[in-house]
């Protein structure tokens, strides 16, 4: 009786120090949800590839397709040294989670992350990162894909090339959320 | 009424501010407030037929009508990615 009685006071021991392991496994959790949460990011710091997947990983879904986009070490046959970007950030954010929406009208079931690097991005260093996370790969890959050609298109963001001999601003489109011939244009790109 | 205006990239540089406030006249749009940019500092000229434009940061049309407050951005064309 005795040793049995034993057997259970270390037993409650056990499943008390087991309770405080799963509360403090649950605060890691959900730490590490609250650093990872953010869907929609633009900033001054290097990127982590690895928190932009875990945002929209989950699951439902068997497949996360990743675009990183890096600085080049030429341009229209400049060296390029560095790039800074400039982002009107309040509309770059609201823009990224438009081109999500826009994205899930098309693949309804796919979960869309991007993060914008701002400021002297090096080259070889990452300036944006997007994660498209799907139940199937076919979906996840096309509205990564969607997702980077709409960047182009619509997000207030600007390269500043600093290259051998000078800088330059570059421009590209005229942001239009409105047109609708653009939008099928990187529909068509991410289908193809 | 007074707005803020926001300048970004070539135009900030052009214009050698990134905000600037401007007055303009009841019922002013975003195109009056390019045009009186404008009047004062003629480089940003060429930019009118590409530039986009922003009301408190949501994209807005030339057209659209400002208010005492507001924050209107003037965005030359995108190279973001």
């Amino acid at each position: 009786m005795r040793e049995s009685f034993g057997v259970s006071g270390e037993l409650s021991c056990v499943s008390r120090e087991l309770s405080c392991v799963s509360r403090d496994l649950f605060r890691v959790s959900r730490d590490l949800f609250r650093v990872s949460r953010d869907l929609f990011r633009v900033s001054n710091d290097p990127l982590a590839i690895d928190a932009v997947i875990a945002s929209v990983a989950r699951p439902s879904c068997g497949a996360v397709a990743t675009f990183v986009g890096t600085v080049r070490d030429s341009n229209a046959g400049r060296r390029v040294r560095w790039l800074d970007y400039e982002a009107y950030a309040p509309l770059a954010l609201r823009t990224f989670e438009q081109i999500a929406e826009e994205a899930r009208e098309r693949w309804p079931e796919t979960h869309i992350a991007i993060h914008h690097r701002t400021g002297r991005v090096a080259v070889g260093e990452s300036s944006v990162v997007i994660a498209a996370a799907s139940p199937h790969r076919a979906d996840a890959f096309g509205a990564a894909r969607y997702a980077i050609e709409r960047i182009k298109q619509i997000a207030p963001i600007w390269k500043h090339e600093h290259f051998d001999g000078g800088e330059v601003w570059i421009e590209g489109a005229t942001a239009d959320p409105g047109d609708e011939a653009a939008r099928q244009e990187a529909f068509a790109r991410a289908c193809s | 009424m007074f707005v803020t205006v926001r300048l970004f990239a070539r135009l900030r540089e052009i214009a050698d501010a990134g905000e600037l406030p401007l007055e303009l006249p009841d019922g002013a749009t975003v195109r009056d407030a390019w045009q009186a940019l404008a009047a004062r500092t003629r480089e940003i000229e060429p930019y009118a037929a590409s530039v986009s434009c922003a009301i408190n940061a949501d994209y807005s049309k030339m057209n659209a009508s400002l208010k005492d407050g507001d924050e209107v951005a003037f965005l030359p064309p995108v190279s973001g990615g």
